[in-house]
């Protein structure tokens, strides 16, 4: 007689962003070798992980498909909902349960979501904003839509390495800010070289008919930089702690306006 | 209108900056500026010390305005940040755990 019960082969990959292992487990190998295409430069070999999912890939049907990104903690679990995915993180144990489809879309946000969540309670934070590195040092460029990420990463020149073209990580050291390269990409659609780099400054874009920099006040600064930080939990604790995060930013870190003409002139007034 | 006091509410971020005091709501994440006026009346917002003494103290020594004015003034302003959450306000001395601190910590 066979075995009423099949053990099933779990297989796994890890993945570290901003040097932070998160390890996914699942047991359709066609899935996890599209998110090693997905992650290729940010594959790691780490055993100690920071967080790690059970990835279960059966139908979800979830009643609302467009539903909106709500982030709860219930009982010390956190809950992450969207759409086209559920998910259960415990930031105790590192472990968690994703249910989605086999897409690699959900289980993006559901990373983006658990780092803005570790990188909260260490003063860090993503940042929508384009990053780049050129002579040793990180620079931000941030903005809504349509406020130039795009175009200052598709202007950077040969010897700056993009960090990201839509959002940036950011991790608080004892003397400044590190910026890590990132997967998460947007327009350009070309994942961030995995390397990091101090801070130099934080630019806030604007397209105009003139290249400028000017220097921005305390409190716009960290007006702009809230509205740029992406922030998903429903948590007035992290809430508090974001807001120090960004005071705290912009105390040690410059922040300038950036107006520019979309050509590559632009680059002659950074680094 | 009967004595008022006011108190910080909890669940608050909050940083003064060049004068001014940055809030942040922890429960629906709404960024507030308050002007300098607000600032020392948020400041002063202990739940122990009744409105008219605050303006008395902090308030009619700040601007060329009479008490009268100064106190319904601040009697509206206060009123309002109560509306937005950022003050609680009540006839009775406010005690609770621990009011939002006014600097960032």
């Amino acid at each position: 007689m066979p075995e009423l019960i099949a053990e099933v082969d779990r297989l796994s990959l890890v993945i570290e962003i901003g040097g932070i292992p998160a390890r996914l487990n699942a047991t359709d190998p066609d899935f996890l070798r599209m998110l090693e295409a997905r992650y290729d430069g940010f594959l790691s070999a780490s055993d100690s992980v920071a967080a790690e999912f059970d990835v279960d890939l059966s139908r979800p049907n979830f009643p609302d498909p467009e539903a909106d990104v709500r982030v709860t903690l219930t009982s010390g679990q956190w809950s992450l909902e969207r759409g086209d995915f559920r998910a259960q993180w415990d930031p105790r144990s590192g472990r968690g349960a994703i249910r989605q489809s086999a897409n690699p879309y959900s289980i993006d946000s559901v990373l983006r979501i658990v780092h803005t969540l570790v990188l909260v309670k260490q003063g860090g934070f993503l940042l929508h904003s384009a990053s780049a590195v050129r002579n040793g040092k990180a620079f931000l460029f941030a903005g809504a839509s349509g406020a130039g990420k795009t175009t200052i990463s598709r202007l950077a020149p040969p010897d700056s390495t993009l960090l990201s073209d839509e959002i940036s990580y950011i991790r608080k050291q004892r003397d400044g800010y590190l910026a890590f390269g990132t997967p998460f990409t947007g327009e350009l659609a070309k994942l961030g070289e995995n390397i990091s780099a101090p801070i130099a400054a934080l630019y806030l874009l604007a397209k105009e008919d003139e290249n400028r920099i000017e220097p921005i006040a305390s409190v716009e600064a960290i007006r702009s930089l809230l509205a740029n930080m992406l922030f998903f939990a429903d948590d007035p604790e992290l809430v508090q702690l974001a807001f120090h995060s960004a005071c705290e930013f912009v105390d040690r870190v410059p922040v300038f306006r950036l107006t520019f003409v979309p050509d590559a002139r632009v680059w002659e007034l950074i680094g | 209108m009967s004595k008022l006091y006011i108190a910080r509410s909890p669940k608050l971020a909050a940083r003064a900056l060049d004068g001014e005091m940055m809030i942040m709501s922890g429960t629906d994440s709404t960024l507030y500026t308050l002007n300098k006026t607000a600032t020392i009346i948020w400041q002063a917002a202990d739940g122990k010390t009744p409105l008219d003494e605050i303006v008395e103290r902090r308030i009619l020594p700040e601007f060329e305005i009479d008490a009268a004015s100064a106190l319904q003034d601040a009697e509206t302003l206060a009123l309002d940040l109560a509306s937005h959450g950022i003050l609680q306000v009540s006839e009775e001395p406010i005690t609770q755990p621990k009011p939002a601190s006014g600097e960032a910590a």
